[in-house]
């Protein structure tokens, strides 16, 4: 594949993404919603972030794995701990990455 | 700790921004850093120049769909596969932006058009989390977002000029610097029992339809099944008690 197609596809993949991106922002902040819209979209933030993270936590190359070999599952509970009542972004952050990093090195 | 700008408005709050903006950025570069590096690498790999490399970051910047992408570019995909699957993986992109529109009503159509361009999963995670305390400026909003951008774009460039030379960022845990942070700004999106529902609903959606092998379209159909049932929970409760 020459260059300049490659490029092409990376101004189709610009376009396909950036769309998505800009069109709710840019349709809904002029108008006023319903309420259950609001409603809706504030359970949104919850929702995505719990939909990204559980399977990276969760899933590995071979399916699921609950397995007590699973670090980021470990790690999950101090990150957890430090964000719910230590209320410290970088320190939550820290403390799941030391968790791993230090289980992988004794393990 | 950010109390002392009350008392010295000048000459501090003229910069505090950008240091607030780069402490909750970290985790983001932290995370987007070796990413970048590994996108970076593949890109070479798969046979991208180097100046369409760094364009896709640029232009794209979507870290996972780069990531699949440059594997399809390698698999010898055609033109409109590559756009396709990109726009699937994407389309995710659609509920954050609804869900922050309603913070962005006082900002101009440009203001609108740049910040949308630079929202991904991690910055929306971010703003969603700033937004709904009421921190919606914007020098600081847009500064995370270009912070975000530029240490993907350095990540990106890195992995570029080391080429096959991969470093294993394992060691030092570096590889769970963007889970803790989905996990950190979850916790504190967590306010009542009906986002804990919501959350755990859509948790468990999204792992559920990856392992049945939606594992683009995950994201967007657990979000939106969980959204939906919360919403349908919590107006039945409200029937019941009133």
């Amino acid at each position: 594949m020459d260059q300049f197609t490659v490029f092409v596809i990376i101004a189709g993949m610009m376009a396909v993404t950036y769309g998505p991106r800009l069109l709710p922002i840019a349709a809904l902040s002029s108008r006023s919603l319903s309420p259950w819209l609001i409603k809706w979209l504030n359970l949104i933030p919850a929702s995505v972030l719990a939909a990204l993270l559980l399977p990276s936590l969760v899933l590995g190359e071979q399916g699921l794995n609950l397995h007590p070999d699973n670090v980021y599952l470990w790690a999950a509970l101090p990150t957890f701990v430090v964000a719910k009542w230590g209320k410290s972004f970088v320190g939550a952050i820290v403390a799941g990455m030391a968790v791993v990093a230090l289980t992988r090195y004794f393990l | 700790m950010n109390t002392q700008h009350i008392h010295t408005p000048n000459k501090t709050s003229r910069h505090n921004w950008i240091l607030r903006a780069l402490q909750q950025t970290l985790p983001v570069i932290l995370g987007y850093m070796p990413v970048g590096f590994a996108y970076g690498v593949l890109a070479q790999k798969s046979g991208l120049s180097s100046a369409n490399t760094m364009l896709m970051s640029l232009l794209v910047f979507a870290g996972s769909a780069q990531l699949i992408a440059v594997g399809l570019f390698a698999a010898g995909a055609g033109v409109a596969s590559i756009i396709l699957t990109t726009f699937v993986v994407n389309l995710r992109h659609l509920l954050m932006s609804a869900a922050l529109a309603q913070y962005l009503r006082s900002w101009t159509r440009w203001q609108q058009a740049i910040f949308a361009f630079q929202l991904t999963d991690e910055t929306f995670a971010l703003h969603s989390n700033r937004f709904s305390r009421g921190e919606t400026g914007k020098a600081e909003t847009l500064a995370i977002n270009m912070i975000a951008q530029i240490s993907w774009l350095g990540g990106s460039f890195l992995g570029l000029c080391a080429g096959s030379l991969i470093t294993d960022v394992k060691p030092i845990g570096l590889d769970y610097a963007l889970p803790a942070m989905f996990m950190v700004l979850l916790v504190w999106q967590l306010t009542s029992g009906l986002r804990w529902f919501t959350a755990i609903l859509a948790g468990l959606f999204s792992v559920g339809l990856a392992l049945a092998g939606f594992s683009q379209m995950n994201v967007i159909l657990a979000t939106v099944l969980a959204a939906s049932f919360g919403l349908g929970v919590e107006t039945w409760i409200n029937s019941r008690s009133s």
